[in-house]
């Protein structure tokens, strides 16, 4: 048994915090709604948001998806109220799942300073139902856990990535979800995580997902193997990206999902991040956090980021645990990292006990302990436009269900 | 020095600090003097290694090798190729890009 208590919501799932989220619906309301939460001066209300005017499917997809997950205890809605968002639409999936959720639209609600007034008041009230939210036993088989890196260096590849690829295969096989994604960095190992597919079926939507990363960022003008890689001593780019995709283990690929997707089921998953169609609203994922907002649409109870270079990001929502790959970051700082893998390079520890480590420290953040990120207030949250068509049924891991 | 082994069916190791030519190395629990200089983050041959050997690291091939290597050599541009697209083609565009995200 894990010992993990969850907050068990109405619709069954559960959560690890207990998290009210503030979430303006186009930029014109954040103001307001980064004044009410600053206002609550409360480590459990974040702010969420969308900041576009014109509407966007995935937006809302997106915004659903983390307005009902299973961290998320109550969500009051800033709107301006001429903005596209289908705030309605948002209001009704949230109110759906049995969670407390309250709109606020500036422009009936007297402006500024009388939103703020009443969006601290309804902060009150949804804290108050959340804190009624029963506890239930969880088990380590209910999480969902993602990965990325960002700030990558020379030794993410040897170091963090590998040692998270050791914890992904201890979540996995106590039955977790574990969400692996970039597949822009994926390329030149396609065939190989095909090969990991249950299905040849499933092996082929993998070898698209890398096809269609690969295409698209050659539109964006993006090559991937650059000379500064060959001085590190990578030699090629399928081992380049083995080095990021060492982060996803060696376990089975069951799925493919794409954000706002939910595993069906416990096992690894590829989270297929690039939008569908012809190339419009730019980068797939303008900074690290969009991707991290994408992981937590998948129902992320928690964001494993390993970083050589030396992020400092968390997130609103779910819990980011660092893990820092380089030893040199790790001195400079040690301030914002939860795990030191860079000292696998001094031979202060093995992959193996690194990956023991972070395993161990899932299922203390899962149990209630705050990350680094958290207790120095990090609450990063990026939103914006793309386009996906759906996952088509070989995505989806059949086989484990029936 | 102890280079990483990062999958046990590896046949090249990575080293995690630069080594220098006669330095003592440890493979595989034994000790080997270190044909030549590497810097660190640069792979070695695990075990002697002939031209169309499949290079795993991760377990996973990574590309073939074009020259030998002896145990402890270094592995890398002059005696290995990618066998999915050659590495300069991507440099010789002129595409080059940031840090990998």
């Amino acid at each position: 048994m894990s010992g993990l208590t969850g907050f068990l919501r109405a619709d069954g799932r559960k959560g690890i915090r207990n998290v009210v989220a503030v979430a303006y619906l186009v930029e014109c309301a954040h103001h307001v709604a980064r004044t009410i939460v600053t206002k609550s001066d409360d480590a459990d209300v974040h702010l969420i948001g969308f900041p576009g005017c014109y509407p966007n499917a995935y937006a809302l997809k997106v915004m659903q998806a983390i307005g009902t997950h299973p961290n998320i205890g109550g969500v009051l809605l800033i709107s301006l109220g001429c903005e596209s968002f289908n705030r309605e639409a948002l209001r009704a999936a949230i109110a759906a799942s049995g969670r407390p959720v309250e709109v606020l639209v500036i422009q009936e609600s007297g402006g500024t300073a009388e939103t703020v007034r009443k969006g601290a008041l309804a902060v009150a009230r949804l804290k108050a139902v959340a804190d009624q939210t029963p506890r239930a036993p969880m088990d380590v088989s209910e999480l969902v856990i993602g990965t990325i890196c960002g700030g990558s260096d020379g030794t993410s590849g040897i170091t963090a990535n590998p040692a998270v690829g050791r914890a992904f295969d201890r979540l996995g096989a106590a039955g977790a979800a574990c969400v692996f994604e970039e597949t822009g960095e994926l390329v030149g190992c396609e065939t190989i995580m095909a090969d990991r597919a249950i299905t040849p079926e499933l092996g082929r939507e993998l070898e698209a997902s890398v096809r269609k990363a690969e295409a698209y960022y050659t539109v964006m003008g993006y090559g991937s193997f650059a000379p500064g890689n060959a001085e590190g001593g990578l030699t090629t780019q399928e081992e380049k990206s083995m080095g990021a995709y060492s982060k996803s283990g060696s376990a089975p690929i069951v799925g493919i999902l794409k954000p706002g997707d939910q595993p069906v089921s416990g096992g690894l998953y590829l989270l297929d991040v690039v939008p569908d169609g012809e190339v419009r609203f730019g980068f797939p994922n303008i900074s690290d956090n969009a991707e991290i907002v994408e992981l937590i649409a998948c129902g992320a109870h928690l964001t494993l980021f390993t970083t050589g270079r030396g992020s400092v990001v968390g997130s609103a929502v779910s819990p980011v645990i660092k893990v820092c790959a380089n030893p040199e970051t790790y001195r400079k700082l040690s301030g914002d990292m939860d795990v030191d893998a860079g000292r696998i390079m001094e031979g202060r520890g093995t992959l193996d006990e690194v990956g023991d480590e972070i395993f161990d420290l899932v299922l203390a953040v899962a149990g209630g302990q705050r990350t680094v990120s958290e207790a120095l207030g990090h609450q990063e949250f990026i939103l914006t436009y793309k386009a996906f068509d759906p996952i088509g049924p070989a995505c989806l891991p059949l086989r484990r269900v029936s | 020095m102890k280079p990483i082994l990062l999958h046990p069916d590896d046949n090249v190791l990575v080293l995690a600090q630069a080594i220098h030519a006669g330095q003592t190395i440890e493979i595989d629990g034994a000790a080997l003097a270190a044909p030549h200089d590497v810097a660190v983050g640069h792979k070695i041959a695990r075990h002697a290694l002939s031209v169309g050997d499949k290079v795993l690291k991760y377990g996973a091939p990574i590309g073939s090798m074009t020259a030998p290597a002896a145990p402890g050599g270094h592995v890398h541009m002059h005696n290995m190729k990618s066998d999915y697209i050659a590495s300069h083609t991507r440099q010789a565009t002129g595409q080059t890009t940031g840090e990998p995200s």
